[in-house]
């Protein structure tokens, strides 16, 4: 700890002002950019979801045209996937990363100042395609050819925002990996290390493997249209279910990207407010390594219906429920843990407690929809959408604000304050369940996603949802509120913080000096 | 950061990019591998791009196979299209004809190309066409308007429980426009 500070000092030659934002190689500066440029998109894809909800809040059609519905659906998704979940991982990753394993920084400073560096232009270009002729993509976030060739002046625009999206991630995952396999203090053995670095190890792994496969899916999109290439044109002997499987061979290992750090947070914060180590540590790991090994066998049940034969059908559905598995091993762990453990309900811990019952919830639909027979039913309904927003709100987003609260006080120096966080859980809970437990009865009702308009008879629970949709976007203005709160000031937060918490970053003041571990710690 | 550590950060650095480059190219070698892959399980229903030729099949007379016939047509094309019959009983390995009539509606030339697809994926395979308009480029004039001849035959190694099988046509507009 004395270590640290003094060496506080001789790096006091970085930049003042913005530019010291712009030139920073500082893994906690890069991590706050990432986590306020996380905050701002949330707030952007939160606007476009208000606009969906609202549309939607009666049958017939009230505020916005089709198309501009179109387009929301499809920016809320990108938004929402790239520029909130997956930053706000990758920001908690450069904050906690070198301080959980004892390194002085990342492994690839100048890397990480441009991986985050790149994503505000690559948003920028994304967000102006709103203003073309045209308008902006609105053909889903999966981007299925035929139909999102017919994308007017945005489509190139489109691509080269993934492209970018994906180089930024890539670099951020190469160096997280580089940080974790070399930069371990000494002694801090792989299965000793804390369970967010490695549920981020084996993120970073996927991210390195899917990613290039997402830019050469979007790169065939790309010469499709402008270059009369073939790779989806019927016409020129290609197959257009043939991106359905590339982009789905991306794509459900990328929905564990959303998923795995969030594992990660939820491990190390139940541990800390049950006053427990935490049950199973080594299960957990190969827990969190077979989900991503199972994620490369899975993707054909995203496309059950296309046609495929029954073996295909078959194989799908089993090596889909098999995951179900490993997930349960993590689920029983963390109530193992807290299991006669002395717990305590402050908000770090409430949120933590959310995601593992609602995460839970959204595993389950999960396994309904991996049933392939029943998924014909299902597929494209708003019980998908119920599904996928139960594991990815009180999911990916409930985790990263369980991860807010646990280190805030870290980060900041300052207690934030625990009667407005417990009003943010409580709020957020029960309207996040007013807007989407509905829709798994809209969706079994059979109502279609990605439509402006309705049949009547699914009416009132459009407008319940809708309305918890209302109160759920404005209930996370408070957390804003807390944040800026508890960064302007609060009570003084101690080194280790929480009773109970256990790891090398409590280890440090609160706030941490800029630069902490310049002397490695030794790990007994 | 002392040059040792910097040393072998550059090294991890370095496979790693591998890697990324590795799984770019990786996305690319999927397009040939898909195609064979449909080939060899006959998924996708592609079907053959040129000719069967038959020989010694013997046919199926207890067995009756309902072929359905569909015309699509792509990019707007001001085509007229559709087929003789939409529906004929056949006995696998016995040749049938039939075919499908095609009028450009158009003020100028259209040359077309027909791209077949068969449901279900695993009878596309056994769907035997001994002569199709698929096969060649179709130029019609302005206005002109003709019968196209299909000749087919279902394999008697058609899987037992198919009992219906879909032959689509989709025209796209290979320019000359």
């Amino acid at each position: 700890m004395s270590t640290a500070t003094t060496h506080d000092t001789h790096h006091a030659e970085h930049q003042s002002g913005l530019l010291r934002w712009v030139f920073t190689t500082n893994h906690k500066d890069i991590g706050t950019l990432y986590l306020l440029f996380s905050l701002l998109m949330f707030f952007v894809g939160g606007a476009m979801a208000m606009v969906i909800r609202a549309e939607l809040f009666q049958p017939g059609m009230q505020v916005v045209d089709p198309m501009f519905f179109n387009q929301m659906t499809t920016m809320h998704a990108l938004i929402m996937i790239f520029g909130a979940v997956m930053p706000a991982f990758v920001g908690l990753a450069n904050w906690l990363i070198p301080m959980m394993i004892g390194a002085p920084d990342m492994a690839l400073p100048r890397m990480n100042n441009w991986s985050f560096w790149i994503l505000p232009f690559a948003f920028a270009m994304l967000l102006s395609t709103l203003l073309m002729a045209g308008g902006a993509p609105a053909g889903g976030w999966t981007m299925y050819p035929p139909l999102v060739l017919q994308t007017g002046d945005a489509f190139p625009f489109l691509i080269f925002s993934v492209h970018l999206m994906g180089i930024s991630s890539i670099m951020g995952a190469i160096n997280v990996v580089v940080t974790i396999v070399n930069m371990r203090a000494p002694g801090m053995t792989l299965m000793k290390m804390p369970l967010f670095v490695w549920t981020w190890l084996i993120t970073a792994y996927l991210l390195i493997a899917v990613m290039p496969v997402l830019a050469g899916a979007v790169t065939m999109l790309l010469t499709d249209k402008f270059f009369d290439t073939s790779f989806f044109n019927a016409a020129g002997g290609g197959d257009p279910v043939m991106f359905q499987h590339i982009f789905w061979f991306f794509g459900h290992p990328e929905v564990y990207i959303l998923i795995l750090p969030a594992f990660g947070i939820v491990s190390q914060i139940i541990p800390t407010f049950a006053r427990k180590p935490l049950f199973g540590y080594s299960s957990m790991v190969y827990a969190t390594a077979s989900i991503a090994f199972l994620s490369f066998i899975v993707w054909a049940h995203h496309m059950f219906t296309v046609g495929m034969p029954l073996t295909g059908e078959l194989f799908f559905m089993y090596a889909t429920m098999l995951i179900a598995v490993p997930t349960g091993v993590k689920v029983f762990n963390w109530v193992s843990t807290m299991w006669r453990g002395s717990m305590t309900f402050e908000t770090p811990m409430l949120f933590a407690l959310g995601f593992v019952v609602m995460f839970t919830i959204g595993g389950f639909s999960g396994l309904m929809l991996a049933i392939a027979p029943v998924d014909f039913q299902y597929h494209d309904t708003y019980f998908v959408v119920a599904h996928f927003h139960y594991v990815l709100v009180t999911g990916a987003i409930f985790a990263i604000m369980a991860a807010a609260y646990y280190w805030l006080p870290k980060w900041t120096g300052h207690m934030y304050n625990e009667t407005l966080g417990k009003w943010h859980f409580w709020l957020s809970t029960l309207f996040v369940n007013v807007l989407f437990f509905p829709q798994h009865f809209l969706g079994l009702a059979g109502m279609p996603r990605r439509i402006p308009d309705y049949s009547v008879q699914f009416a009132e629970f459009n407008m319940i949802s809708s309305l918890g949709g209302f109160a759920y976007g404005l209930t996370q203005l408070l957390f804003v509120y807390i944040v800026f709160q508890t960064i302007r000031g609060g009570a003084k937060a101690t080194d280790q913080v929480w009773e109970g918490a256990k790891g090398l970053e409590w280890t440090l003041p609160s706030p941490p000096p800029y630069h902490s571990f310049e002397t490695a710690p030794q790990i007994k | 950061m002392d040059s040792g550590i910097q040393a072998a950060n550059r090294r991890v650095l370095g496979k790693l990019l591998w890697v990324v480059a590795g799984m770019f190219g990786f996305v690319f070698a999927l397009v040939p591998l898909y195609d064979i892959f449909c080939q060899v399980t006959g998924l996708g229903g592609k079907t053959a791009a040129t000719a069967a030729v038959i020989s010694d099949v013997q046919v199926d007379e207890g067995r009756l196979v309902t072929v359905e016939f569909v015309a699509n047509l792509n990019q707007d094309l001001p085509w007229k299209f559709h087929p003789e019959v939409v529906e004929m009983q056949v006995h696998p390995g016995k040749t049938y004809k039939t075919s499908y009539y095609a009028e450009n509606l158009a003020d100028h030339v259209i040359t077309g190309h027909a791209v077949p697809s068969v449901a279900p994926g695993n009878a596309a395979r056994h769907f035997k066409k001994t002569e199709c308009f698929c096969f060649t480029e179709q130029r019609f004039e302005s206005g002109e308007g003709r019968d196209m001849p299909v000749y087919f035959m279902l394999d008697p190694k058609l899987p037992a429980d198919v009992r219906r099988v879909t032959l689509s046509y989709t025209f796209f507009d290979k320019g000359g426009a």
